[in-house]
């Protein structure tokens, strides 16, 4: 999945010469948590988060008459150099800069560093969602099976036969035992039971759901 | 507490049938009625046939794009692909001939226990043939093709303008009504059932809780596999006295889908006939307290269909109709008339023997985690000052 896919390319932007003020409305008005400073030709220069502005506002249990704080340049706060990403990344790549950096946002570039996008953590998480597929009607399997090449199909094999749709996949290392792979199905149908048994004749040890009498209990 | 109920049933009600080693069988619902009748507590008079839902009445809540899809379905004349695209022609959902109509019937069963009891010629009315609560607003699902729940609370928002309280005890998530009301504060939907994580359709976390202004209008209390008898009783009973308080309804919906007993294949809760009893009784002592007694009572799951379902079901109308559920043995005319069909031994009384449930050895856990969920649910229905009680 690319970038491109899941990018918001409705961005709320600042000039430098903003003042803070302008950046608090910013963040409530829109209720957003970052702001890409963009220069000429909408490159960008900085990003601020709502905690840089926060910092630089007043607490709530101060009087509130001294605000002058906030009609400092915006400029004067935000971080740079900024972290960006570019549309033809990959969504599983940019999880790995959001993880290793500890940010929450990566505005999108293409040339001459020209913004063109944002992602949020967000936005990966509902991205997240999606792939796991917990957001449609499921029932949920896993089994446990052996590391080798074409175990998939076979497996898959069995779902197809039962004419049952796979909402998703998902393949898991086996945590006690390298030589085995957990697969975890999604699948649409209210009824799992003539899967779960064939998979059983098939051979393949059942994880979930456990609570259904298997031969060896 | 005077009060009389209506019965909804015709053969009408017994052509929802996908194929004979489909778990969704309809002929549950001539098991209970059998059993009623063999008992004494059904006299015919309480009787009224459903009648058949029209094509504006299944709009209320469906696509218009989706009904014709089931019509043509319904004479074999809808093409894979697109029958694919609604939900039809699945393992779930298969085509069988007559579908639109036998479905129809189910709705119009539910659109006239709404009538008898809006009308006033009853207090309570059960469809026992109602209860789709998987139907989509143009996709069927999960054995469901028209959501006769959703339709039937439509037709009441429209009709009657009453606010409505929709609760759902099958195991299963109650998703296909929740969703079709999501985002309307007049109808207040509450579901309890097993966990989504592994049992279909894998929605109705607690923080499900509606949109826009129907925010705070959704319920939901997912509890772990394995619960028994007296952690669910526990969470529900809590669980519905408060909504119900909050919400203060004008009329109460029930979805009694007999799910979650320890026998049925396709679930994962351990329940008894104990809350099938409890279940009925607190939804007529609700609605007396709330709704002048107007209570709706639709069926639902339910895959044990020889020892489980027809028990449950007949407590519903012993309630309804007696104020209370049957105690004893069951009337031995009923029993020795469907031994002969049923593959398992039928039990000999309305009650279970507590032995039937397997030792659950982490039963403590359990009821922890489900009281936990009561928690999280009962945030949104307390006042803040009460919130400290919770705890």
């Amino acid at each position: 999945m690319l970038v491109e896919e899941i990018m918001k390319t409705e961005v709320i932007t600042l000039t430098p010469t903003a003042t803070i003020q302008e950046a608090l409305d910013l963040l409530n008005q829109h209720k957003i948590r970052h702001i890409p400073i963009i220069g000429n030709d909408n490159h960008v220069i900085g990003i601020v988060s709502d905690r840089d502005v926060r910092d630089a506002s007043p607490s709530i249990f101060e009087s509130a008459t001294d605000k002058h704080n906030l009609q400092h340049e915006i400029q004067s706060i935000m971080s740079q150099p900024v972290i960006t990403i570019h549309p033809l990344d990959f969504v599983e790549e940019i999880a790995k800069i959001f993880y290793d950096k500890e940010i929450a946002c990566l505005p999108v570039v293409r040339e001459g560093n020209r913004l063109v996008g944002i992602v949020t953590e967000k936005d990966m998480l509902y991205t997240m969602i999606q792939l796991t597929g917990t957001h449609v009607q499921s029932s949920h399997i896993e089994i446990k099976v052996p590391h080798r090449p074409g175990i998939l199909p076979e497996v898959t094999a069995i779902l197809g036969k039962r004419k049952t749709n796979i909402v998703s996949v998902l393949v898991y290392p086996s945590k006690d035992d390298p030589n085995y792979k957990i697969l975890v199905f999604r699948i649409q149908t209210m009824n799992p039971l003539p899967v779960i048994e064939d998979l059983r004749e098939a051979g393949y040890e059942l994880l979930a759901p456990n609570h259904i009498a298997g031969p060896n209990r | 507490m005077t009060c009389t109920a209506k019965f909804v049933f015709s053969d009408n009600l017994l052509q929802y049938h996908f194929h004979e080693d489909h778990p969704f069988n309809q002929k549950r619902v001539l098991l209970a009625t059998e059993l009623l009748k063999a008992t004494g507590t059904l006299p015919e008079d309480r009787i009224i046939s459903p009648r058949m839902a029209t094509e504006e009445e299944l709009k209320l809540f469906h696509d218009h794009a989706y009904v014709e899809a089931v019509k043509q379905a319904s004479q074999r004349m809808l093409p894979e692909p697109r029958a694919t695209e609604y939900g039809l022609g699945t393992e779930d959902t298969p085509i069988f001939p007559g579908m639109h109509e036998a479905s129809s019937y189910l709705v119009g069963g539910s659109l006239t226990a709404v009538d008898e009891v809006l009308l006033g010629r009853a207090t309570h009315a059960l469809n026992l043939g109602g209860g789709l609560h998987h139907g989509f607003k143009r996709k069927a699902s999960g054995f469901c093709i028209y959501n006769d729940g959703a339709i039937a609370i439509r037709y009441i928002r429209e009709v009657y303008n009453l606010r409505v309280l929709y609760v759902d005890t099958d195991a299963h998530h109650g998703d296909g009504v929740q969703w079709a009301f999501y985002d309307d504060p007049n109808v207040c939907t509450f579901s309890i059932h097993e966990t989504g994580r592994y049992l279909f359709p894998g929605t109705g976390n607690v923080n499900e809780r509606g949109i826009k202004e129907g925010h705070g209008y959704s319920f939901n209390l997912p509890i772990d596999a394995f619960t028994e008898d007296e952690s669910f009783l526990n969470a529900y009973t809590t669980a519905l006295t408060q909504i119900t308080a909050f919400f203060k309804p004008d009329i109460i919906i029930t979805q009694n889908g007999a799910d979650a007993h320890c026998y049925d294949p396709l679930t994962h809760l351990c329940s008894t006939m104990a809350i099938y009893e409890r279940i009925p009784l607190l939804a007529h002592q609700l609605a007396h307290e709330y709704c002048n007694g107007r209570w709706v009572a639709l069926g639902g799951g339910g895959y044990d269909m020889w020892r489980v379902v027809p028990r449950a079901w007949a407590q519903v109308w012993n309630v309804m109709h007696n104020m209370k559920p049957a105690k004893g043995e069951l009337p031995t005319s009923w029993l020795d008339k469907w031994q002969k069909e049923s593959p398992v031994t039928l039990p000999t009384h309305w009650e279970d023997d507590p032995s039937i449930v397997p030792v659950i050895p982490r039963k403590e856990e359990i009821s922890e985690k489900n009281k936990l969920a009561l928690q999280q649910l009962l945030k949104y229905t307390a006042k803040p000052s009460d919130q400290l009680k919770l705890y």
